[in-house]
């Protein structure tokens, strides 16, 4: 097993993957990206050499490369409080301003932050009033965010979450157990619309009301959190909220001025100039 | 008073800790003064839905600011860090911290092996990591990384933790320096303090 990379072979690659193939890992967090690299060497039995020879040959291969290269650890309603305080003062006061209004969730994963809004916004009787719009950088995990189904092992997770968001009944009334999957309701999805997106290169798409971006900049580096807080920034509509992971900060990016903090416990920010 | 054969050169202190550390650590943190002078980094293994009252309790008999820091915030002498519920911890090159919500490790999320070796490797010869009681080998990769790279390494005797997977894991990886009991671990520390005086 290979114990460490050197940062000039991790250049190397991030170098190729960006001229080859138009994905730009060069200002990801060193860490966690590092240790994703000896993942990816390890499971697929691969040293610097060759996964640079596979990179720079296969256009197959880089979906699965990208697929290991993004975390797509998440759950549902992962920290309720946050979620209550959606529910409670966020939507509210999005509603306040418009009764119809879009969501957008940047770096989506496999799906289930997209599931809980949902549900909540059904148990909240507003469901048909919003659009939502969900974008990953990784193609397979969209596909599986598509197919809303996922492990009974998370979903045990996922319940004790719901019952601390203090949900109007039980998180199993949205699913039916099929081949030991948790299959979501169809319906749970049909306001919502699944798009690539690359976060790092790609342009700001549309204006939001609220966007949700919650432990994804963590793999980013501060120049590059710096310039996504920009592109989120360009997203939202004035009085517009942004969310960010609990742990995440972005007192010291360019536009921080340009929102104010509607919530510090939970990263709950506003845009309040343009 | 040269027990230890230390130095000043050192960057920062990592411990880890899992079932049976909190007793210890607490009394680490009240023997400390307050004007230590090395970041103290904490990876224990705690609840990933309770995110509220560990720092506090932690607090209580501690001279030291013990906080969970952000994503990216600088690491600071003098303060004492604790890995974020649900979160692992890195240390980055550069002397800040990068949070993940990668996949846990050893069940563990934060894993100590996780902010161990990335420390271990920012830091090279000047860490000092220790290890207390816990119930799995998470944090014994992590010591080796320390190790390796050439720093100080200190596992709990185990013959005084509540649960001795977590040393004599480590133990078994890599060399340990020297094998301590909590009471020994603040004479080291004290001793450490005053190489900085």
């Amino acid at each position: 097993m290979i114990q460490d990379i050197d940062i000039k072979d991790l250049k190397r690659i991030t170098d190729l993957v960006y001229a080859k193939h138009g994905y730009d890992f060069r200002n990801y967090a060193m860490s966690s990206f590092k240790r994703r690299m000896l993942r990816i060497l390890e499971v697929w039995g691969l040293n610097i050499e060759s996964l640079l020879n596979k990179l720079a040959d296969s256009t197959i291969f880089i979906d699965d490369f990208l697929d290991e290269m993004t975390v797509n650890v998440t759950e549902m309603f992962r920290d309720p409080g946050f979620w209550r305080l959606l529910r409670e003062e966020i939507i509210p006061g999005v509603m306040l301003n418009n009764k119809q209004f879009k969501i957008w969730h940047a770096g989506c994963s496999s799906g289930e932050e997209v599931i809980s809004m949902n549900i909540m916004l059904h148990e909240m009787g507003v469901k048909e009033n919003v659009k939502i719009f969900a974008t990953d950088l990784d193609k397979s995990i969209l596909d599986r965010a598509r197919s809303a189904t996922y492990s009974l092992k998370n979903m045990e997770t996922n319940e004790k979450n719901y019952v601390r968001f203090q949900g109007k009944t039980a998180l199993k009334d949205y699913y039916t157990e099929e081949n030991g999957r948790a299959v979501m309701k169809k319906d749970l999805l049909s306001n919502v619309v699944f798009q690539k997106h690359d976060l790092v290169l790609g342009e700001a798409f549309a204006k939001f009301d609220l966007v949700l971006c919650r432990n994804v900049m963590i793999y980013f580096n501060q120049a590059l959190q710096n310039e996504v807080l920009k592109k989120f920034h360009g997203s939202l509509n004035k009085y517009g909220y942004l969310a960010i992971g609990a742990k995440e900060s972005m007192i010291w990016c360019d536009y921080a001025n340009r929102f104010i903090v509607v919530n510090q416990e939970e990263r709950i920010f506003k845009k309040i100039r343009d | 008073m040269t027990r230890y054969s230390l130095h000043n050169g050192f960057k920062a202190v990592v411990i880890g800790g899992s079932a049976g550390s909190f007793q210890g650590i607490i009394k680490i943190l009240s023997q400390l003064p307050a004007d230590f002078p090395l970041p103290i980094i904490m990876a224990l293994h705690r609840l990933k839905h309770v995110r509220h009252g560990f720092v506090e309790a932690l607090s209580i008999k501690s001279k030291l600011k013990i906080a969970e820091p952000d994503d990216k915030e600088s690491i600071k002498r003098g303060s004492v860090y604790l890995a974020p519920a649900n979160y692992h911890m890195s240390v980055e090159l550069g002397n800040y911290f990068s949070l993940s919500t990668e996949m846990m490790l050893n069940n563990s999320r934060p894993a100590i092996d996780i902010t161990l070796s990335s420390a271990a490797y920012a830091y090279k010869t000047k860490l000092i990591g220790i290890l207390l009681s816990g119930a799995n080998k998470d944090g014994g990769l992590g010591m080796k990384s320390i190790h390796d790279r050439g720093g100080v390494t200190i596992v709990q005797t185990p013959a005084e933790c509540m649960i001795d997977t977590m040393p004599k894991a480590a133990l078994s990886l890599t060399k340990i320096d020297y094998t301590l009991g909590i009471d020994q671990i603040i004479d080291f520390l004290k001793e450490l303090y005053h190489q900085y005086k």
